[in-house]
C-alpha cells in the first residue's frame, strides 16, 4: 500500500478544507436525533425506578391503558426473556441478557432510574400522565455503589447468578465482582529488592459521564408487515440494528436504521437505550414513536465511565530506572458486569519498560447505571494513579519529569508490559517536542503549578465498508456506513479526493443507512479515519482501476499502457501520440458505453492499527482563598502518525483535553443516601465551559506513520483523553506543595487540603 | 505463543505459554482449540492476537511465520 | 387545555402559531413552526443548546413560555444566513474548524452575533465569559473563540471599508 504514500507530494491529505457537512450544521439545517418527525408520530416515555435497588414486586398498567391517548405500554413481559449470550456487534462483545435488562428492568431494577416501563401516547402530556397511573410495586432493597463497599464480602448483592470470575478455586458464593485479571511479567519482590527509592499510593476517581450534548433520541415505525425503520443518533446504525433484532428477536433484515446527525457521544452511543423500545411500542401501536430522553435521563439512565479505586507502586533506582510497578485496579461496572478495568490494566504501564510488573483489575459491579464506553475506556483511569505515582517518584528522585519518562518510555521494538512487541510508535519523539516547546520554561508565579503526564492508546481497525461512485459529470460520491461524529466526512472525501486526482470539492461524502452500505463497526476506537479511511482508499483506487480500463477502451490500447496522473488516464502506448489525457468527466460522459456505471464497494476488516502516545503539560493557579483551580496553559503534544485534517487531529485532541479537565476539577457523580443521584443537570454536574479553560495548544507528531495506512493515520481521537486528570493533579500537587489524590480537585477539596495543612 | 494476561487461562490449566505449529490464525485457533476444548471460541469472542506486534482483531488470514512472536490480549473496544 | 394563538415575528417575517400555555417558545419554534436549529440540550437553561434572540435579548428558548413571545421579535439560527450569503461568524466556523459535531454550533453562533452586536471588538476573555453560557463537549472551546475573534476582526474591517 506504499504507492500511495511514496507520491512526492499530497494534494489534499494533510491541508484544511472546510468540512463538507459544514454549511448544514452552521445554518441549523443538520438533522439530529430529535429534529425527525413522521406524520401520525406518537410520542414514547419511559417509568424509572426510584430506588437504587428493588425487587420489582408487580406492575399494573391497567389505568394507564385505559386512558385516552395512550396507544400502548410496554414492560419486561413484552420483551423476549433472553438468555445470557455473548453479542458481537463488530465492537467488544456485550452480554445480550444484560443489555436487554439494561433497557428494561426484569425482576429488579438495578439503579435508580432503570426503566421499568414504557408508554407512548398522543401527547407528551397525555404519556407523563399515563406514567403516573402505572402503579409498580417494589421491596427496596439495601444497595450499594461505593466499588469498594461493593467489593466487601456482606455487600448487598446485585446478581444471585454472579460468580467472580478469574479466581481458583472456583467462588461457592455469589459476588459483586464480576472478574478478576491480572497482567504482568518478570519477578514483583526482586523488582522491589532492587529498588533504592519506593512510592506507594492510592488514588480514587469519581463516576463521570461522557456529556454528550445531544440527548439520546429516535423514531421508530414497525409497518404491519413487519418491517421496521429507525432513525436514530448512535455512533453506529449497524449496532442498533444488531442489537434491536436480538433484544426483540426480530430479523436484521426486517429493520433499516437510518443515522441521524450524532451530537456527540464519546463512548456513550455505543450501546442501545430507547431503539428496542421505541420498536416495541411501535409494534403494539401501529403507529411511529418518537423517544426523547432528558437531561436528567441521560445522566440517571445512560452511560457514565467508573468511578474506581487505583492502587500503585512503584520501585526505582537512583539512576531512575524503575525496576518493579504494581497496580491493583477496582472499577466500578454499574449494574451489569463490563467495566473497562481491562483495558485500564493493559494501558496502565503501556508507556513504561518496567521488567517487573503486576497489575490486578476487578470488574465490580454497583447500583449505579451501566457502564458505558468514555473514550480511551479505562484508560484515563489508570493513568491517573500511574502518571501521578511517577510524579511522586521523580520528586523524590530529584529528577525531571521528562527525564524520567525518557529514561523508562518505551520505543520502537521494545516489549510493551501488555505483551507484544510495540512498533512504529514515536513516544519519545512526542516527550520531546513537549520538552522543546516554549511552555516548558516558562516560570511560574505564586500559587502557580506545572504538571505534566503521558498516555497510551490502543485505537483499533476492524470491519468497514465504503463506496465510490463517478457521477455522470465525472465528480463522486463517498458513502460509509460510519456517522460523522467530529469531521470525519471531510477525511473520508479528502482521501477519496487524494486517490482519484479530484478537487476536494467534486467529493460528496454521505453516511449511508443499513440497507444501503455494506456492515461497517460503529464510529469508536478512534478508528473511523484509519479503517473507514483504508476502505475508502482501496474502493477509490478500484475506481481509478476501472476508470483506467474504460480509457483503455476509448483509445483501443491495453489497460497496461494507461497511467493514472492528477485525476486524469494518460495514454502510455507511443503508437497513439494525439491521445491527449482523459479526464474523469470525459470517461464518466462514456460510461455507458464502456461497460455502465463506474462504482466500487469494498469491504474490509482494517489490522494493524497503531497504537498513539501522547504527552501533556498543564500549568495552574490556586486561589487559596477559595479553593478555585485555574488552568493557566495548556500544551498537548500527540503521536498521530500522519494528520490527514490537521486542524479536526487538533480539534480532537483539545477537545480531549476539556473533557479531562473536567474529570480532574468538577465532574463528579454525587449520590444520596437512598442512591439517588443528586446533580443531574449541567448546573451541578459541572462541565467545563468557555472561561474555564485557556486556548489549548495541540501539536501534531508526525515522525512515525502509520505503515498499514496508506496515508500513514493512527487513531487520534481517544489517546488526548487519557493524559489531563495526571496532568492536572500534577500541576496542583507543584503549585500546593501537597498531593491530593482523590479526583475531582474541586474548590471544597482544595480547600479541605488547605485547611487541614494549616492545623 | 504467549498469553498477556490472566484471561484465558482457565482453559489451558494456567499455561500461558505455548509452541504452536500454526501458520495462520485460523489454524492457531483451531490447533488451540484442539487442545483445549472451548478455548477456540472464547478466543474467538474475547481476545485478539497480536503477531510481531500489530495487533489482528480477528482475521483468520493473518499468516504467522516460524519465529513470529505471537500474543493473545483482550480484544480492545473504544469510546 | 386549548392553544393560545401567539402573533409574532421570526427572523423578520410575520409568523402566527398555536400553543399550549405551558409550550417553551424552544417547542413551538421546533414542532410548530420546524425550526430545529434550536436544540435541546437541558431543558434548564444550563447549555445555550437553545440559544434565540427575543427582542435583541439573548434568551435560551427553553427558559421561555410561547405564549411570551406574542409581539416580539425572534431571530434564530435559521435567519442568520442572508439569501445565498453566509455571516461571517458561519463562514469563519467553518474556516477554524470551530465545531465538531454541531450540535451546539447554532447557539454559539447566534451567542457569539449577540455579543458582536454589543462589542464589536471584544478580547479573548470577555468571549470566554460571553459564551460560557454555552456547553460544547467536543472542540474545547479552543476554535471556536479563535473563529469568533476572527469574524469580529473581519466584520470591523468590513465595517471601517464601508
Amino acid at each position: 500500500m506504499t504507492d500511495v504514500m511514496d507520491r512526492p507530494a499530497l494534494r489534499v491529505v494533510g491541508e484544511r478544507p472546510i468540512r463538507p457537512d459544514g454549511v448544514d450544521k452552521v445554518t441549523g439545517r443538520a438533522q439530529f436525533g430529535a429534529d425527525f418527525n413522521l406524520p401520525g408520530m406518537l410520542v414514547g416515555k419511559i417509568k424509572r425506578s426510584p430506588h437504587a435497588h428493588a425487587k420489582i414486586v408487580s406492575i399494573d398498567t391497567r389505568k394507564a391503558k385505559a386512558l385516552a391517548g395512550v396507544k400502548a405500554v410496554v414492560t419486561a413481559a413484552d420483551f423476549p426473556d433472553l438468555a445470557s449470550e455473548e453479542v458481537e456487534a463488530g465492537e467488544a462483545a456485550g452480554n445480550l441478557r444484560d443489555l436487554s435488562m439494561n433497557c428494561m428492568a426484569r425482576d429488579k431494577a438495578l439503579y435508580e432510574g432503570h426503566a421499568v416501563a414504557a408508554v407512548a401516547a398522543t401527547s407528551a402530556a397525555v404519556a407523563d400522565e399515563a406514567l403516573a397511573l402505572i402503579e409498580v410495586v417494589y421491596e427496596v432493597l439495601p444497595h450499594v455503589i461505593d466499588v469498594e463497599a461493593a467489593m466487601a464480602p456482606d455487600a448487598p448483592v446485585l446478581h444471585e447468578g454472579l460468580f467472580t470470575k478469574g479466581v481458583e478455586p472456583k467462588p461457592t458464593a455469589p459476588s459483586n465482582i464480576a472478574a478478576v485479571n491480572k497482567l504482568g511479567r518478570g519477578d514483583l519482590a526482586e523488582g522491589f529488592a532492587q529498588a533504592d527509592v519506593i512510592v506507594e499510593a492510592r488514588y480514587t476517581t469519581k463516576a463521570v459521564h461522557q456529556g454528550y450534548i445531544e440527548p439520546h433520541a429516535c423514531i421508530a415505525q414497525y409497518g404491519q408487515d413487519g418491517q421496521c425503520l429507525v432513525w436514530c443518533s448512535s455512533q453506529g446504525q449497524f449496532m442498533v440494528r444488531t442489537y434491536c433484532a436480538k433484544i426483540l428477536d426480530l430479523e436484521a433484515a426486517d429493520i433499516r436504521v437510518i443515522p441521524s446527525e450524532i451530537g456527540g457521544g464519546f463512548g456513550g452511543k455505543t450501546t442501545v437505550y430507547l431503539e428496542p423500545l421505541a420498536i416495541a411500542l411501535s409494534r403494539q401501536s401501529g403507529f411511529p414513536v418518537k423517544m426523547v430522553m432528558t437531561r436528567d435521563e441521560v445522566f440517571r439512565a445512560t452511560g457514565p465511565t467508573s468511578g474506581a479505586v487505583v492502587e500503585v507502586k512503584l520501585g526505582a533506582k537512583r539512576d531512575g530506572t524503575i525496576t518493579a510497578a504494581d497496580v491493583v485496579l477496582k472499577y466500578q461496572a454499574g449494574a451489569f458486569p463490563g467495566s473497562p478495568v481491562g483495558a485500564g490494566s493493559m494501558t496502565a504501564l503501556a508507556c513504561y519498560d518496567i521488567a517487573n510488573a503486576a497489575i490486578t483489575g476487578y470488574d465490580v459491579v454497583t447500583n449505579s447505571p451501566k457502564v458505558a464506553a468514555y473514550r480511551a475506556p479505562g484508560a484515563p483511569i489508570s493513568a491517573f494513579g500511574m502518571e501521578s505515582a511517577v510524579d511522586e517518584l521523580a520528586r523524590k528522585l530529584g529528577m525531571d519529569p521528562i527525564a524520567i519518562r525518557e529514561k523508562n518510555g518505551v520505543v520502537s521494538g521494545v516489549k510493551a508490559v501488555y505483551g507484544p512487541t510495540l512498533r512504529d510508535i514515536a513516544y519519545k519523539d512526542t516527550l520531546e517536542a513537549i520538552k522543546s516547546h516554549p511552555h516548558y520554561s516558562i516560570p511560574l508565579g505564586p500559587n502557580q503549578g506545572r504538571g505534566l503526564a503521558a498516555g497510551f492508546w490502543f485505537n483499533i481497525g476492524g470491519e468497514s465498508t465504503a463506496a465510490v461512485r463517478i457521477n455522470d459529470d465525472g465528480s463522486a460520491v463517498v458513502a460509509t456506513g460510519n456517522p460523522d461524529i467530529g469531521g470525519s466526512r471531510a477525511s473520508m472525501a479528502m482521501m477519496a479526493a487524494e486517490v482519484l486526482g479530484l478537487p476536494i470539492d467534486q467529493v460528496r461524502p454521505v453516511v449511508a443507512d443499513t440497507a444501503s452500505i455494506g456492515f461497517s463497526m460503529l464510529t469508536g476506537g478512534s478508528r473511523v479515519t484509519f479503517a473507514t479511511g483504508m476502505a475508502v482508499v482501496e474502493a477509490a483506487k478500484k475506481v481509478v482501476e476501472d476508470l483506467k480500463q474504460r480509457a483503455a477502451q476509448m483509445w483501443e490500447v491495453p489497460a497496461d499502457k494507461v497511467a493514472w496522473e492528477n485525476g486524469a488516464a494518460v495514454c502510455l502506448d507511443p503508437e497513439k501520440p494525439a491521445a491527449k489525457p482523459l479526464s474523469i468527466a470525459a470517461i464518466a460522459a462514456r460510461a455507458g458505453r464502456t461497460g455502465g456505471p463506474i462504482t466500487a464497494e469494498v469491504g474490509l476488516n482494517a489490522q494493524g492499527a497503531g497504537p498513539g502516545f501522547a504527552v501533556h503539560l498543564c500549568d495552574v493557579e490556586i486561589d487559596p482563598e477559595t479553593g478555585h483551580v485555574t488552568v493557566l496553559r495548556y500544551t498537548a503534544a500527540q503521536d498521530v502518525g500522519k494528520a490527514i485534517h490537521p486542524s479536526y487531529v487538533e480539534g480532537q485532541i483539545q477537545g480531549g483535553v476539556a473533557q479531562g479537565v473536567g474529570w480532574a476539577l468538577n465532574e463528579e457523580y454525587i449520590f444520596d443516601a437512598e442512591g439517588r443521584m443528586e446533580n443531574p443537570g449541567f448546573l451541578d454536574y459541572r462541565v467545563p465551559v468557555a472561561s474555564d479553560l485557556p486556548m489549548i495548544d495541540a501539536i501534531l507528531v508526525e515522525t512515525a506513520p502509520n505503515p498499514r495506512h496508506p496515508f500513514g493515520a493512527k487513531g487520534v481521537g481517544e489517546v488526548p483523553i487519557v493524559p489531563p486528570l495526571a496532568a492536572v493533579a500534577n500541576a496542583v500537587r507543584d503549585a500546593l506543595g501537597l498531593r491530593l489524590t482523590d479526583l475531582p480537585l474541586s474548590p471544597p477539596r482544595i480547600r479541605a487540603a488547605l485547611d487541614a495543612r494549616a492545623k | 505463543m504467549v498469553i498477556a494476561g490472566s484471561n484465558g487461562r482457565e482453559f489451558t490449566g494456567g499455561l500461558s505459554e505455548f509452541d504452536v505449529g500454526a501458520t495462520t490464525v485460523r489454524r492457531l485457533i483451531l490447533e488451540l482449540d484442539d487442545r483445549y476444548p472451548g478455548f477456540g471460541d472464547y478466543i474467538e469472542r474475547r481476545m485478539a492476537i497480536a503477531i510481531d506486534g500489530e495487533i489482528h482483531q480477528d482475521s483468520y488470514g493473518a499468516e504467522l511465520g516460524p519465529d513470529s512472536e505471537v500474543y493473545l490480549i483482550p480484544k480492545i473496544g473504544g469510546g | 387545555m386549548s392553544k393560545q394563538h401567539v402573533t409574532t415575528t421570526v427572523n423578520g417575517d410575520p409568523t402566527e402559531f398555536l400553543a399550549a400555555p405551558g409550550t417553551t417558545l424552544l417547542d413551538a419554534l421546533r414542532d410548530e413552526l420546524g425550526l430545529t436549529g434550536a436544540k435541546e440540550g437541558c431543558g434548564s437553561g444550563d447549555c445555550g443548546a437553545c440559544s434565540v434572540v427575543v427582542d435583541g435579548r439573548l434568551v435560551c428558548s427553553c427558559l421561555m413560555l410561547a405564549p411570551e413571545a406574542e409581539g416580539r421579535r425572534i431571530e434564530t439560527i435559521e435567519g442568520m444566513a442572508q439569501g445565498g450569503r453566509l455571516h461571517p461568524l458561519q463562514q469563519k466556523f467553518l474556516e477554524h474548524a470551530a465545531l465538531q459535531c454541531g450540535f451546539c454550533t447554532p447557539g454559539f453562533l447566534v451567542a457569539a452575533k449577540a455579543l458582536l452586536e454589543r462589542n464589536p471588538d471584544p478580547d479573548e476573555t470577555e468571549i470566554r465569559y460571553w459564551l460560557a453560557g454555552n456547553l460544547c463537549r467536543c472542540t474545547g472551546y479552543d476554535k471556536i473563540v479563535r473563529a469568533v475573534m476572527d469574524a469580529a476582526a473581519e466584520m470591523r474591517q468590513v465595517r471601517r471599508a464601508s
